[in-house]
């Protein structure tokens, strides 16, 4: 530990952050939206669940719990591995912090899950699903292929792009589920709390994503040309990778194509967040409204263009409380 | 046929959108020193979302105070808004506040930097919605 200090001290001077002094404001927009938006699994009435719970057969219980277990396996990874491993590569100190409030609430995230499990299941099946997601060929490949990207001596634009891949494309297979339980009116406080890491998720995403374009600006038109090559050729293999765990998990319930269509949609939702274009055509990506609906209950879907026409609602309550927004 | 105006942050998704419209456009800066654009025609105003959990701070700092001007709101129309579905109940919610603020439709809405249906859609929308507005205006 003393030599650390000592090497830093030689080379470089310790700086205490100013977060009045910003070189980009989008790490103060990211950090205010990370920090409003803190929230922990308690806040959740989980417990509410327990009744509808007891209505899923085994076999939907069992794919619940898996599931689960898979998501706070991606979560570990980007709470221990992947976050931390993009701070080498901040390029602002606030940049860093940020970061750290990142791989913090990754932690919650994973955490959440075992509050899941505590309340609705017993201890045999968890213990069951976590080893299950140790032996799973699937699971384990994507985290493997991932880790690869965040492993030290990476190239650190490609550790944003395996980054952006897991927080915008690699949960979605996972999220399907408590989504389409939610649409059936089933586990709904359990999907509350997964939209609460939907959001989350949505902010690291878009962010990573952010810094990785404007890192990419600097490079010669060759290199940017190679991490896109790199970029569509990781969200392929992983995709197939998606595509297996998919089948294994959903082909019982008969969802699987409906969970493909909402992987192609997110894979170039991923994408979008890199700068890029979308790999799957708009066939392919024609989500289950229902799901979509569960993702963003309450919102207006505002289409005056495609619809009849006849009235358009403006909204009653707006949340604006912004001083500059005096007329 | 009227115009558009827009708003996009440096991640560039709405800027994005835009440029795959096909559609002149001027852009709202996202410098708060430099000039605002200043519309000589009715507009469609594009814009993304920035709500937290709660809807706060849903309309980026820079269209509102392009909107505080009087002149400028007058030529306001009809507003499109970016978003993403993974915020829940405030995706969009930008057109929304803005549809009410300055009492115009919120004419619709897309994700991120929109898919090539969205394109689509839009074009075609407002192709319909500018030939409505002549004839109720005229």
């Amino acid at each position: 530990m003393k030599d650390i200090v000592k090497t830093a001290a030689t080379t470089t001077v310790p700086r205490a952050i100013n977060w009045n002094r910003l070189q980009d404001d989008k790490d103060l927009e990211v950090w205010n939206r990370l920090t409003v938006n803190f929230w922990l699994p308690e806040k959740v009435p989980l417990s509410n669940d327990v009744q509808s719970w007891a209505t899923l057969r085994p076999a939907e219980r069992e794919l619940t719990i898996r599931v689960f277990t898979g998501l706070t396996l991606l979560d570990t990874i980007q709470n221990s591995v992947g976050a931390p491993a993009l701070l080498a590569d901040a390029q602002t100190p606030h940049e860093e912090a940020v970061l750290t409030n990142i791989a913090f609430m990754e932690a919650v995230h994973a955490r959440s899950y075992s509050s899941i499990f505590s309340t609705l299941c017993l201890t045999k099946e968890v213990d069951e699903a976590f080893r299950w997601s140790e032996e799973n060929p699937h699971l384990q490949a994507k985290a493997r292929l991932v880790l690869e990207e965040y492993a030290a001596g990476a190239d650190p634009l490609k550790r944003k792009i395996a980054s952006v891949f897991l927080e915008s494309f690699l949960f979605y297979s996972g999220f399907y589920l408590p989504m389409y339980w939610s649409s059936r009116a089933k586990l709904t406080n359990t999907a509350d709390l997964i939209r609460l890491i939907i959001r989350d998720e949505a902010v690291h995403g878009y962010y990573i994503g952010y810094k990785f374009q404007r890192a990419q600006e600097r490079l010669p038109e060759a290199e940017r040309a190679a991490l896109k090559d790199f970029a569509f050729a990781l969200i392929f293999d992983l995709y197939e990778i998606e595509a297996k765990y998919t089948e294994e998990l959903y082909d019982g319930l008969g969802l699987t194509e409906d969970v493909k269509a909402f992987l192609h949609y997110n894979a170039n939702k991923a994408l979008m967040n890199l700068g890029y274009e979308p790999l799957f055509p708009p066939a392919a990506c024609e989500v289950n409204p229902a799901i979509l609906a569960a993702l963003s209950p309450d919102s207006e879907n505002h289409d005056f263009f495609s619809g009849s026409g006849s009235s358009y609602v403006i909204g009653k309550a707006v949340a604006t409380e912004d001083e500059d927004w005096d007329f | 046929m009227g115009g558009l105006v827009y708003y996009s942050s440096q991640s560039g998704n709405t800027a994005r959108f835009v440029e795959r419209l096909g559609l002149p456009a001027s852009r709202i800066p996202i410098s708060p020193d430099a000039a605002m654009p200043e519309p000589a025609m009715p507009y469609v105003l594009i814009c993304p979302t920035y709500a937290d959990g709660e809807g706060r701070g849903a309309v980026a700092k820079q269209v509102i105070r392009f909107l505080n001007d009087p002149a400028r709101r007058a030529l306001i129309r009809g507003v499109i808004a970016g978003g993403n579905r993974n915020f829940g109940p405030t995706y969009a919610l930008a057109g929304r506040v803005i549809a009410e603020k300055c009492n115009v439709p919120w004419l619709s809405s897309f994700e991120l930097a929109g898919t090539d249906t969205d394109i689509a859609r839009i074009r075609a929308g407002l192709d319909r919605f500018w030939g409505m507005e002549c004839s109720i205006t005229a």
